[in-house]
Protein backbone atom coordinates (compact mmCIF):
# COMPACT_ATOMS: atom_id res chain seq x y z
CA UNK A 1 0.00 0.00 0.00
CA UNK A 2 1.61 3.09 -0.90
CA UNK A 3 0.73 5.84 1.42
CA UNK A 4 -0.12 9.87 0.37
CA UNK A 5 2.36 12.53 1.39
CA UNK A 6 -0.37 14.21 3.33
CA UNK A 7 -1.18 11.04 5.59
CA UNK A 8 2.21 10.92 6.56
CA UNK A 9 2.01 14.20 7.38
CA UNK A 10 -1.56 13.46 8.98
CA UNK A 11 0.47 10.87 10.93
CA UNK A 12 3.62 12.92 11.90
CA UNK A 13 1.06 15.14 13.44
CA UNK A 14 -0.58 12.89 15.74
CA UNK A 15 2.22 12.01 17.09
CA UNK A 16 3.72 16.06 17.84
CA UNK A 17 6.19 15.10 15.15
CA UNK A 18 7.72 18.21 12.71
CA UNK A 19 8.79 16.75 10.02
CA UNK A 20 10.88 18.55 7.01
CA UNK A 21 9.60 18.56 3.56
CA UNK A 22 12.15 15.75 2.62
CA UNK A 23 11.68 13.76 5.68
CA UNK A 24 8.02 13.24 4.58
CA UNK A 25 8.95 12.03 1.44
CA UNK A 26 11.50 9.84 2.67
CA UNK A 27 9.12 8.37 5.39
CA UNK A 28 6.20 8.08 2.95
CA UNK A 29 8.63 5.56 0.92
CA UNK A 30 9.30 3.66 4.43
CA UNK A 31 6.09 3.63 6.03
CA UNK A 32 4.79 2.23 2.26
CA UNK A 33 7.55 -0.04 2.24
CA UNK A 34 7.00 -1.62 5.94
CA UNK A 35 2.98 -1.45 5.13
CA UNK A 36 3.41 -3.37 1.78
CA UNK A 37 5.66 -5.83 3.78
CA UNK A 38 3.16 -6.44 6.37
CA UNK A 39 0.34 -6.75 3.12
CA UNK A 40 2.04 -10.46 3.33
CA UNK A 41 -0.36 -11.73 5.84
CA UNK A 42 -3.50 -10.48 3.78
CA UNK A 43 -2.94 -13.74 1.75
CA UNK A 44 -3.16 -15.95 4.62
CA UNK A 45 -6.47 -18.11 4.62
CA UNK A 46 -8.19 -17.10 8.50
CA UNK A 47 -11.54 -17.98 7.79
CA UNK A 48 -11.86 -20.50 10.24
CA UNK A 49 -9.73 -18.77 13.01
CA UNK A 50 -11.43 -16.37 15.83
CA UNK A 51 -10.73 -12.83 15.89
CA UNK A 52 -8.40 -11.96 18.93
CA UNK A 53 -6.64 -8.63 20.77
CA UNK A 54 -4.15 -10.91 22.23
CA UNK A 55 -2.20 -13.49 21.35
CA UNK A 56 -1.01 -14.54 25.30
CA UNK A 57 -3.55 -17.44 27.05
CA UNK A 58 -4.15 -15.04 29.13
CA UNK A 59 -7.85 -13.74 30.58
CA UNK A 60 -9.17 -12.17 33.87
CA UNK A 61 -5.88 -11.49 35.37
CA UNK A 62 -6.84 -8.77 38.28
CA UNK A 63 -5.32 -7.78 41.55
CA UNK A 64 -7.36 -7.17 44.76
CA UNK A 65 -8.12 -3.57 45.63
CA UNK A 66 -5.46 -3.01 48.25
CA UNK A 67 -3.77 0.76 48.00
CA UNK A 68 -0.23 0.65 48.29
CA UNK A 69 2.25 3.40 48.48
CA UNK A 70 3.07 5.71 45.79
CA UNK A 71 6.81 7.25 44.85
CA UNK A 72 7.62 10.07 46.96
CA UNK A 73 7.32 13.69 45.18
CA UNK A 74 10.22 15.02 44.77
CA UNK A 75 10.76 11.82 42.56
CA UNK A 76 7.88 12.34 40.62
CA UNK A 77 8.67 15.45 40.18
CA UNK A 78 12.72 14.65 39.14
CA UNK A 79 11.73 15.01 35.00
CA UNK A 80 9.53 17.57 35.04
CA UNK A 81 10.71 20.32 32.43
CA UNK A 82 9.11 22.99 34.90
CA UNK A 83 7.29 23.18 37.81
CA UNK A 84 5.92 25.47 40.21
CA UNK A 85 3.97 24.85 43.74
CA UNK A 86 4.71 20.88 43.82
CA UNK A 87 2.71 20.85 39.94
CA UNK A 88 3.79 19.87 36.77
CA UNK A 89 3.65 23.36 34.37
CA UNK A 90 2.96 23.34 30.87
CA UNK A 91 2.57 26.09 28.14
CA UNK A 92 -1.20 27.55 28.31
CA UNK A 93 -4.11 24.67 27.92
CA UNK A 94 -7.25 25.73 27.05
CA UNK A 95 -10.54 23.69 27.23
CA UNK B 1 -43.43 25.04 14.54
CA UNK B 2 -42.68 23.04 17.60
CA UNK B 3 -40.19 21.40 17.98
CA UNK B 4 -39.06 18.50 19.73
CA UNK B 5 -35.71 17.52 21.57
CA UNK B 6 -33.67 14.22 21.59
CA UNK B 7 -30.92 13.56 23.97
CA UNK B 8 -28.56 11.06 24.40
CA UNK B 9 -26.82 11.27 27.87
CA UNK B 10 -22.85 9.87 28.81
CA UNK B 11 -22.24 10.05 32.62
CA UNK B 12 -19.17 9.83 33.88
CA UNK B 13 -18.81 8.21 37.62
CA UNK B 14 -15.69 8.05 39.71
CA UNK B 15 -15.61 4.30 41.57
CA UNK B 16 -15.38 4.36 45.53
CA UNK B 17 -12.45 1.77 45.22
CA UNK B 18 -9.46 1.77 47.74
CA UNK B 19 -6.78 2.07 45.32
CA UNK B 20 -6.54 3.16 41.88
CA UNK B 21 -7.65 1.53 38.26
CA UNK B 22 -4.39 -0.33 37.04
CA UNK B 23 -1.59 0.51 40.54
CA UNK B 24 -1.89 0.77 44.18
CA UNK B 25 -1.61 4.18 44.66
CA UNK B 26 -5.06 5.47 46.55
CA UNK B 27 -8.09 6.31 45.11
CA UNK B 28 -9.53 8.64 47.12
CA UNK B 29 -7.49 12.17 46.41
CA UNK B 30 -9.95 14.41 48.18
CA UNK B 31 -7.54 15.46 50.75
CA UNK B 32 -3.85 15.00 48.99
CA UNK B 33 -1.52 17.20 48.24
CA UNK B 34 -0.68 17.37 44.75
CA UNK B 35 1.22 14.93 43.00
CA UNK B 36 1.40 12.33 45.90
CA UNK B 37 -0.94 9.62 45.05
CA UNK B 38 1.54 8.79 41.50
CA UNK B 39 3.58 6.13 40.69
CA UNK B 40 5.22 4.80 37.73
CA UNK B 41 1.96 2.94 36.63
CA UNK B 42 -0.17 5.70 36.29
CA UNK B 43 2.69 8.24 35.25
CA UNK B 44 3.36 5.33 32.32
CA UNK B 45 7.09 4.98 32.80
CA UNK B 46 8.13 2.85 30.43
CA UNK B 47 8.71 -1.12 31.73
CA UNK B 48 5.71 -0.85 33.81
CA UNK B 49 2.32 -3.34 34.16
CA UNK B 50 -0.49 -2.29 34.58
CA UNK B 51 -3.30 -4.80 36.65
CA UNK B 52 -6.59 -4.42 36.66
CA UNK B 53 -8.70 -3.39 40.08
CA UNK B 54 -10.81 -6.38 40.73
CA UNK B 55 -13.33 -4.34 42.56
CA UNK B 56 -13.79 -1.49 39.76
CA UNK B 57 -14.72 -4.90 38.00
CA UNK B 58 -17.20 -5.72 40.13
CA UNK B 59 -18.68 -2.48 40.77
CA UNK B 60 -19.45 -1.54 37.20
CA UNK B 61 -20.89 -5.22 37.02
CA UNK B 62 -23.35 -4.44 39.58
CA UNK B 63 -24.27 -1.14 38.43
CA UNK B 64 -24.61 -2.61 35.22
CA UNK B 65 -26.84 -5.56 36.50
CA UNK B 66 -28.76 -2.87 38.44
CA UNK B 67 -29.48 -1.08 34.58
CA UNK B 68 -30.88 -4.29 33.64
CA UNK B 69 -27.77 -4.51 31.06
CA UNK B 70 -26.53 -7.95 29.41
CA UNK B 71 -22.38 -8.98 29.35
CA UNK B 72 -20.73 -9.95 26.08
CA UNK B 73 -18.97 -13.00 26.70
CA UNK B 74 -15.68 -10.89 26.35
CA UNK B 75 -14.40 -7.64 27.18
CA UNK B 76 -11.39 -6.11 26.82
CA UNK B 77 -9.81 -2.73 27.40
CA UNK B 78 -8.12 -0.24 24.18
CA UNK B 79 -5.91 2.75 24.17
CA UNK B 80 -7.47 5.76 23.27
CA UNK B 81 -4.90 7.91 21.72
CA UNK B 82 -4.53 11.37 22.44
CA UNK B 83 -2.28 14.73 23.01
CA UNK B 84 -3.40 16.52 25.94
CA UNK B 85 -1.70 16.74 29.25
CA UNK B 86 -4.09 15.80 31.50
CA UNK B 87 -2.78 12.16 30.24
CA UNK B 88 0.29 11.52 31.32
CA UNK B 89 0.91 8.20 29.03
CA UNK B 90 -0.46 10.06 25.86
CA UNK B 91 -3.61 7.50 25.47
CA UNK B 92 -6.11 6.35 28.26
CA UNK B 93 -7.27 3.09 28.64
CA UNK B 94 -10.62 2.63 27.73
CA UNK B 95 -12.69 0.17 26.01
CA UNK B 96 -13.65 0.38 22.88
CA UNK B 97 -15.61 -2.49 20.70
CA UNK B 98 -16.46 -5.07 23.62
CA UNK B 99 -17.34 -2.96 26.63
CA UNK B 100 -18.18 -4.76 29.92
CA UNK B 101 -21.80 -4.24 29.83
CA UNK B 102 -24.11 -3.56 27.31
CA UNK B 103 -27.88 -2.94 26.35
CA UNK B 104 -29.92 -2.23 29.60
CA UNK B 105 -32.96 0.23 30.63
CA UNK B 106 -33.75 2.89 33.56
CA UNK B 107 -37.32 3.93 33.25
CA UNK B 108 -38.73 7.22 33.70
CA UNK B 109 -42.26 8.77 33.56
CA UNK B 110 -43.18 10.34 30.39
CA UNK B 111 -46.38 12.20 29.58
CA UNK B 112 -47.60 8.33 28.04
CA UNK B 113 -46.69 6.78 31.20
CA UNK B 114 -43.20 4.98 32.26
CA UNK B 115 -41.04 4.50 29.55
CA UNK B 116 -37.60 3.22 29.36
CA UNK B 117 -34.43 5.21 28.94
CA UNK B 118 -32.38 2.53 27.27
CA UNK B 119 -28.52 2.05 28.20
CA UNK B 120 -26.05 1.11 25.15
CA UNK B 121 -23.01 0.74 27.50
CA UNK B 122 -21.52 0.82 30.77
CA UNK B 123 -17.67 0.29 30.39
CA UNK B 124 -14.63 0.97 32.66
CA UNK B 125 -11.45 3.46 32.18
CA UNK B 126 -9.41 5.36 34.03
CA UNK B 127 -9.94 9.38 34.92
CA UNK B 128 -7.67 12.09 33.71
CA UNK B 129 -5.12 14.31 35.67
CA UNK B 130 -6.74 17.65 36.76
CA UNK B 131 -5.22 21.04 35.31
CA UNK B 132 -5.07 24.47 36.96
CA UNK B 133 -5.16 27.30 34.07
CA UNK B 134 -2.79 30.34 35.83
CA UNK B 135 -3.06 33.52 34.95
CA UNK B 136 -0.35 35.66 36.59
CA UNK B 137 1.42 38.84 35.78
CA UNK B 138 0.27 38.64 31.71
CA UNK B 139 1.62 35.04 31.87
CA UNK B 140 -0.53 32.45 31.11
CA UNK B 141 0.25 28.75 31.62
CA UNK B 142 -1.03 25.66 33.20
CA UNK B 143 -0.22 22.79 36.16
CA UNK B 144 -0.63 19.67 36.70
CA UNK B 145 -1.88 17.61 39.11
CA UNK B 146 -1.67 13.54 38.55
CA UNK B 147 -3.42 12.47 41.64
CA UNK B 148 -6.87 11.81 40.08
CA UNK B 149 -4.66 10.26 37.07
CA UNK B 150 -5.65 6.54 37.19
CA UNK B 151 -8.77 6.85 38.99
CA UNK B 152 -11.39 4.41 38.00
CA UNK B 153 -14.03 5.91 35.62
CA UNK B 154 -17.21 3.98 35.03
CA UNK B 155 -19.06 5.56 32.01
CA UNK B 156 -23.01 4.87 31.41
CA UNK B 157 -23.94 6.01 27.80
CA UNK B 158 -28.13 6.10 26.50
CA UNK B 159 -29.51 6.05 23.65
CA UNK B 160 -30.77 8.79 22.45
CA UNK B 161 -34.25 8.26 24.24
CA UNK B 162 -34.59 11.38 25.83
CA UNK B 163 -37.70 13.31 24.62
CA UNK B 164 -37.17 16.36 27.09
CA UNK B 165 -34.86 17.74 29.86
CA UNK B 166 -37.31 16.51 32.66
CA UNK B 167 -36.81 13.12 31.40
CA UNK B 168 -33.07 14.09 31.98
CA UNK B 169 -33.58 15.10 35.31
CA UNK B 170 -35.59 12.04 36.49
CA UNK B 171 -33.18 9.77 34.78
CA UNK B 172 -29.97 11.80 36.32
CA UNK B 173 -31.99 11.86 39.92
CA UNK B 174 -32.24 7.59 39.45
CA UNK B 175 -29.59 7.07 38.31
CA UNK B 176 -27.53 9.09 41.39
CA UNK B 177 -29.91 7.35 44.07
CA UNK B 178 -28.70 3.82 42.44
CA UNK B 179 -25.29 4.40 42.68
CA UNK B 180 -25.37 5.77 46.04
CA UNK B 181 -27.96 2.51 46.99
CA UNK B 182 -25.17 0.17 45.16
CA UNK B 183 -22.40 2.07 46.99
CA UNK B 184 -20.08 1.77 44.11
CA UNK B 185 -20.15 5.94 43.58
CA UNK B 186 -20.64 8.86 45.69
CA UNK B 187 -22.68 11.03 43.32
CA UNK B 188 -21.04 14.11 44.26
CA UNK B 189 -21.19 16.74 41.71
CA UNK B 190 -19.53 19.37 43.40
CA UNK B 191 -16.27 17.39 43.74
CA UNK B 192 -16.81 16.10 40.03
CA UNK B 193 -17.49 12.34 41.00
CA UNK B 194 -20.00 12.20 38.74
CA UNK B 195 -20.10 14.23 35.63
CA UNK B 196 -22.06 14.63 32.33
CA UNK B 197 -21.64 14.98 28.67
CA UNK B 198 -24.90 15.20 26.52
CA UNK B 199 -26.23 15.53 22.71
CA UNK B 200 -28.94 17.06 21.78
CA UNK B 201 -30.97 17.52 18.27
CA UNK B 202 -34.50 19.29 17.34
CA UNK B 203 -37.05 18.00 15.12
CA UNK B 204 -40.45 19.11 14.37
CA UNK B 205 -43.00 17.77 16.89
CA UNK B 206 -44.12 14.13 15.52
CA UNK B 207 -41.15 13.62 12.47
CA UNK B 208 -39.26 10.61 12.61
CA UNK B 209 -36.48 12.21 11.55
CA UNK B 210 -33.13 13.23 13.32
CA UNK B 211 -31.54 16.63 13.39
CA UNK B 212 -28.24 17.66 13.39
CA UNK B 213 -26.80 16.73 16.71
CA UNK B 214 -24.79 19.19 19.11
CA UNK B 215 -22.74 17.47 21.86
CA UNK B 216 -22.39 19.86 25.43
CA UNK B 217 -19.46 19.01 27.28
CA UNK B 218 -18.33 20.18 30.48
CA UNK B 219 -21.33 19.56 33.13
CA UNK B 220 -20.30 19.23 35.98
CA UNK B 221 -23.39 19.91 37.62
CA UNK B 222 -27.13 18.53 38.00
CA UNK B 223 -28.21 22.50 37.49
CA UNK B 224 -25.52 22.96 34.35
CA UNK B 225 -27.02 19.57 32.53
CA UNK B 226 -30.65 21.07 32.63
CA UNK B 227 -30.09 24.43 32.16
CA UNK B 228 -27.67 23.86 29.03
CA UNK B 229 -29.63 21.86 27.54
CA UNK B 230 -33.03 23.99 27.87
CA UNK B 231 -30.65 26.54 26.35
CA UNK B 232 -29.54 24.68 23.36
CA UNK B 233 -33.01 23.26 22.78
CA UNK B 234 -34.53 27.53 22.97
CA UNK B 235 -30.98 28.28 20.82
CA UNK B 236 -31.32 25.83 18.15
CA UNK B 237 -34.93 26.03 17.76
CA UNK B 238 -34.45 29.88 17.27
CA UNK B 239 -32.08 28.75 14.37
CA UNK B 240 -34.39 26.91 12.86
CA UNK B 241 -37.36 28.95 12.87
CA UNK B 242 -35.02 31.68 11.11
CA UNK B 243 -34.68 29.31 8.52
CA UNK B 244 -30.94 28.53 9.70
CA UNK B 245 -29.39 25.49 10.11
CA UNK B 246 -28.11 24.24 13.29
CA UNK B 247 -23.96 22.85 13.08
CA UNK B 248 -23.06 20.15 14.24
CA UNK B 249 -20.59 20.84 16.82
CA UNK B 250 -19.02 20.52 20.40
CA UNK B 251 -20.19 23.52 23.38
CA UNK B 252 -19.05 23.88 26.51
CA UNK B 253 -21.70 25.17 29.18
CA UNK B 254 -20.29 28.66 30.76
CA UNK B 255 -21.90 28.69 33.67
CA UNK B 256 -21.27 31.86 34.96
CA UNK B 257 -23.07 32.92 31.53
CA UNK B 258 -25.58 30.47 31.45
CA UNK B 259 -24.59 29.88 27.91
CA UNK B 260 -23.42 26.87 25.67
CA UNK B 261 -20.52 28.08 23.74
CA UNK B 262 -18.54 26.69 20.98
CA UNK B 263 -15.33 25.20 22.38
CA UNK B 264 -12.67 25.47 20.16
CA UNK B 265 -12.32 21.95 18.86
CA UNK B 266 -9.45 19.81 19.73
CA UNK B 267 -7.35 19.43 16.78
CA UNK B 268 -8.46 15.67 15.32
CA UNK B 269 -10.02 15.24 18.18
CA UNK B 270 -11.65 12.06 16.56
CA UNK B 271 -8.97 10.66 15.25
CA UNK B 272 -8.38 8.56 18.73
CA UNK B 273 -6.09 5.46 16.91
CA UNK B 274 -7.74 2.90 19.41
CA UNK B 275 -6.54 0.14 19.65
CA UNK B 276 -6.11 -3.25 22.20
CA UNK B 277 -4.24 -2.15 25.01
CA UNK B 278 -1.40 -5.24 25.12
CA UNK B 279 -0.86 -5.40 28.75
CA UNK B 280 -3.88 -5.93 29.90
CA UNK B 281 -5.42 -9.31 29.09
CA UNK B 282 -8.99 -9.54 28.39
CA UNK B 283 -11.81 -10.36 30.88
CA UNK B 284 -14.59 -13.17 30.57
CA UNK B 285 -17.07 -12.70 32.91
CA UNK B 286 -18.69 -15.75 34.22
CA UNK B 287 -22.38 -16.37 34.92
CA UNK B 288 -21.58 -17.74 38.50
CA UNK B 289 -19.51 -14.20 38.69
CA UNK B 290 -22.67 -12.41 37.44
CA UNK B 291 -25.00 -14.27 39.68
CA UNK B 292 -22.54 -13.50 42.74
CA UNK B 293 -22.44 -10.09 41.98
CA UNK B 294 -26.09 -10.18 41.48
CA UNK B 295 -26.72 -11.92 45.06
CA UNK B 296 -24.76 -9.04 46.46
CA UNK B 297 -27.48 -6.32 45.14
CA UNK B 298 -29.32 -4.42 47.94
CA UNK B 299 -32.88 -3.89 47.02
CA UNK B 300 -33.03 -0.75 44.34
CA UNK B 301 -34.95 2.26 44.58
CA UNK B 302 -37.81 1.65 42.43
CA UNK B 303 -38.59 -1.48 44.60
CA UNK B 304 -38.01 -0.24 47.37
CA UNK B 305 -40.69 2.51 46.98
CA UNK B 306 -43.13 -0.17 45.34
CA UNK B 307 -42.76 -1.77 48.84
CA UNK B 308 -43.11 0.55 51.33
CA UNK B 309 -46.19 2.03 49.20
CA UNK B 310 -47.48 -1.74 49.98
CA UNK B 311 -46.29 -2.57 53.23
CA UNK B 312 -47.16 0.40 54.84
CA UNK B 313 -49.24 2.16 52.89
CA UNK B 314 -47.97 5.72 52.21
CA UNK B 315 -48.56 7.66 48.90
CA UNK B 316 -46.06 6.71 46.53
CA UNK B 317 -44.95 10.19 46.08
CA UNK B 318 -44.14 10.13 49.89
CA UNK B 319 -42.15 7.03 48.86
CA UNK B 320 -40.38 8.32 46.76
CA UNK B 321 -38.81 10.65 48.90
CA UNK B 322 -38.16 8.61 51.55
CA UNK B 323 -36.46 6.27 49.00
CA UNK B 324 -34.21 8.95 47.19
CA UNK B 325 -31.53 8.13 49.67
CA UNK B 326 -31.21 4.58 50.89
CA UNK B 327 -30.12 5.28 54.37
CA UNK B 328 -34.00 7.76 54.87
CA UNK B 329 -35.78 5.15 53.82
CA UNK B 330 -33.89 2.71 56.28
CA UNK B 331 -34.81 5.73 59.16
CA UNK B 332 -38.37 5.91 58.13
CA UNK B 333 -38.48 1.88 58.55
CA UNK B 334 -37.17 2.09 61.86
CA UNK B 335 -39.56 4.68 63.17
CA UNK B 336 -41.90 2.58 60.98
CA UNK B 337 -41.34 -0.32 63.46
CA UNK B 338 -41.76 1.41 66.51
CA UNK B 339 -44.80 3.47 65.97
CA UNK B 340 -48.45 2.13 64.52
CA UNK B 341 -49.17 4.96 62.23
CA UNK B 342 -46.79 4.94 59.27
CA UNK B 343 -48.76 7.86 57.20
CA UNK B 344 -47.94 9.65 60.46
CA UNK B 345 -44.40 8.80 60.40
CA UNK B 346 -43.87 9.67 56.69
CA UNK B 347 -45.03 13.09 57.21
CA UNK B 348 -43.33 14.04 59.96
CA UNK B 349 -40.09 12.92 57.84
CA UNK B 350 -41.11 14.30 54.24
CA UNK B 351 -42.18 17.84 56.06
CA UNK B 352 -40.54 18.49 59.46
CA UNK B 353 -37.33 16.47 59.25
CA UNK B 354 -35.89 17.13 55.77
CA UNK B 355 -36.82 20.71 56.50
CA UNK B 356 -34.45 20.62 59.12
CA UNK B 357 -31.59 18.77 57.40
CA UNK B 358 -31.96 20.78 54.32
CA UNK B 359 -32.14 24.26 56.40
CA UNK B 360 -28.93 22.64 59.02
CA UNK B 361 -27.22 21.14 56.32
CA UNK B 362 -27.06 17.64 58.18
CA UNK B 363 -26.94 14.23 56.65
CA UNK B 364 -29.91 11.93 57.73
CA UNK B 365 -26.92 9.67 59.14
CA UNK B 366 -26.19 12.10 61.30
CA UNK B 367 -29.75 13.00 62.76
CA UNK B 368 -29.99 14.09 66.23
CA UNK B 369 -33.54 12.64 65.96
CA UNK B 370 -33.30 9.18 66.77
CA UNK B 371 -35.91 6.55 65.42
CA UNK B 372 -36.91 6.12 68.99
CA UNK B 373 -37.42 10.14 69.88
CA UNK B 374 -39.38 10.67 67.22
CA UNK B 375 -41.38 7.48 67.90
CA UNK B 376 -42.19 8.38 71.21
CA UNK B 377 -42.73 11.89 70.20
CA UNK B 378 -45.87 11.12 68.30
CA UNK B 379 -46.83 8.65 70.88
CA UNK B 380 -47.11 11.83 73.31
CA UNK B 381 -49.31 13.07 70.52
CA UNK B 382 -51.21 10.58 70.02
CA UNK B 383 -51.62 10.16 74.10
CA UNK B 384 -53.09 14.33 74.15
CA UNK B 385 -49.87 14.86 75.84
CA UNK B 386 -48.65 17.07 73.51
CA UNK B 387 -50.62 19.23 71.44
CA UNK B 388 -50.57 19.09 67.22
CA UNK B 389 -49.19 22.41 67.82
CA UNK B 390 -46.98 22.31 70.39
CA UNK B 391 -45.67 19.08 68.80
CA UNK B 392 -43.96 20.97 65.76
CA UNK B 393 -42.01 22.91 68.55
CA UNK B 394 -41.00 19.74 70.82
CA UNK B 395 -39.36 18.32 67.66
CA UNK B 396 -37.65 21.25 66.48
CA UNK B 397 -35.57 21.45 69.99
CA UNK B 398 -35.12 17.42 69.75
CA UNK B 399 -33.53 18.03 66.70
CA UNK B 400 -31.38 21.18 68.06
CA UNK B 401 -30.99 19.87 71.62
CA UNK B 402 -30.45 16.14 70.28
CA UNK B 403 -32.70 14.99 73.38
CA UNK B 404 -36.01 12.67 73.95
CA UNK B 405 -39.08 14.70 73.50
CA UNK B 406 -40.06 13.74 77.09
CA UNK B 407 -37.01 15.78 78.53
CA UNK B 408 -38.16 18.58 76.51
CA UNK B 409 -41.74 18.36 77.11
CA UNK B 410 -41.03 18.25 80.94
CA UNK B 411 -38.06 21.30 80.64
CA UNK B 412 -40.20 23.18 78.65
CA UNK B 413 -43.51 23.03 80.55
CA UNK B 414 -45.18 22.13 77.05
CA UNK B 415 -47.43 19.49 78.71
CA UNK B 416 -50.99 20.22 77.04
CA UNK B 417 -53.78 21.00 79.75
CA UNK B 418 -56.32 18.87 79.59
CA UNK B 419 -58.10 19.69 83.00
CA UNK B 420 -61.19 21.59 82.52
CA UNK B 421 -61.13 23.57 85.36
CA UNK B 422 -58.01 24.98 84.89
CA UNK B 423 -58.73 25.69 81.32
CA UNK B 424 -62.13 27.13 82.73
CA UNK B 425 -60.52 29.62 84.73
CA UNK B 426 -58.10 31.27 81.71
CA UNK B 427 -61.49 31.01 79.84
CA UNK B 428 -62.79 33.39 81.95
CA UNK B 429 -59.63 36.03 82.54
CA UNK B 430 -59.70 36.02 78.77
CA UNK B 431 -63.58 37.02 78.58
CA UNK B 432 -62.78 39.24 81.06
CA UNK B 433 -60.07 41.41 79.31
CA UNK B 434 -61.75 41.23 76.14
CA UNK B 435 -65.69 42.02 76.64
CA UNK B 436 -65.85 43.65 72.34
CA UNK B 437 -64.70 39.82 71.53
CA UNK B 438 -67.53 38.74 73.83
CA UNK B 439 -70.37 41.12 72.64
CA UNK B 440 -69.83 40.35 69.28
CA UNK B 441 -69.94 36.63 69.42
CA UNK B 442 -73.38 37.06 71.40
CA UNK B 443 -74.58 39.29 68.71
CA UNK B 444 -74.03 36.25 66.52
CA UNK B 445 -70.26 36.74 64.94
CA UNK B 446 -68.85 32.91 65.01
CA UNK B 447 -65.34 34.42 64.06
CA UNK B 448 -65.07 35.90 67.54
CA UNK B 449 -64.86 32.54 69.19
CA UNK B 450 -61.83 32.07 66.81
CA UNK B 451 -60.28 34.57 68.22
CA UNK B 452 -61.27 33.84 71.87
CA UNK B 453 -59.96 30.27 71.32
CA UNK B 454 -56.80 32.33 69.98
CA UNK B 455 -56.47 34.27 72.96
CA UNK B 456 -56.72 30.93 75.29
CA UNK B 457 -53.80 29.36 73.50
CA UNK B 458 -51.70 32.46 73.54
CA UNK B 459 -52.57 32.77 77.57
CA UNK B 460 -51.33 28.75 78.13
CA UNK B 461 -48.42 29.49 75.28
CA UNK B 462 -50.19 26.94 73.06
CA UNK B 463 -50.28 24.09 75.81
CA UNK B 464 -54.66 24.06 76.12
CA UNK B 465 -56.42 21.71 74.40
CA UNK B 466 -57.93 23.60 71.62
CA UNK B 467 -60.78 21.44 71.81
CA UNK B 468 -61.65 21.43 75.02
CA UNK B 469 -61.17 25.55 74.98
CA UNK B 470 -63.39 25.92 72.38
CA UNK B 471 -65.82 23.79 74.23
CA UNK B 472 -65.93 25.82 77.69
CA UNK B 473 -65.99 28.41 75.82
CA UNK B 474 -69.16 28.12 73.95
CA UNK B 475 -70.56 27.03 77.21
CA UNK B 476 -69.40 30.24 79.37
CA UNK B 477 -70.99 32.38 76.44
ZN1 LIG C 1 -0.22 4.85 40.55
Amino acid sequence: MKLTVDQVRHVAHLARLALEPEELERFREQLSAILEYAEVLQELDTQAIPATAMVVPLENVMRPDQAGPSLPREEVLANAPQREQDCFRVRAILD
Amino acid sequence: MEYEPIIGLETHAQLLTESKMFCRCRADYAAAPPNTLVCPVCLGLPGVLPVINRRAVEYTVMTALALNCSFPEHAKFDRKNYHYPDLPKGYQISQYDLPLSQNGWLAVDSPGGPKRIRIRRVHLEEDTAKLFHVANQGETYSLIDFNRAGVPLMEIVTEHDFASVDEVRQYIIKLRAILRYLGVCSGDMETGAMRFEANISLRPKGSDKYGTKVEVKNLNSFRAVLKSLQYEMDRQARLLEAGGQVKQETMGWDDAGNVTVVQRSKEEADDYRYFPEPDLPPLVLSREWIESLRARLPELPDAKRQRLVAQYGITPYDAGILTGEKALAEYFEACAARHPNAKAVANWITRDLLQLLNSTNTTIEACPVTPDSLAQMLKLLDDGVISSKLAKTVFEEMFKAGKGPEEIVAAQGLIQISDASQIESIVEEVMATNPRAVADFRAGKEQALTFLVGQVMKATRGRASPALANEILRRKL
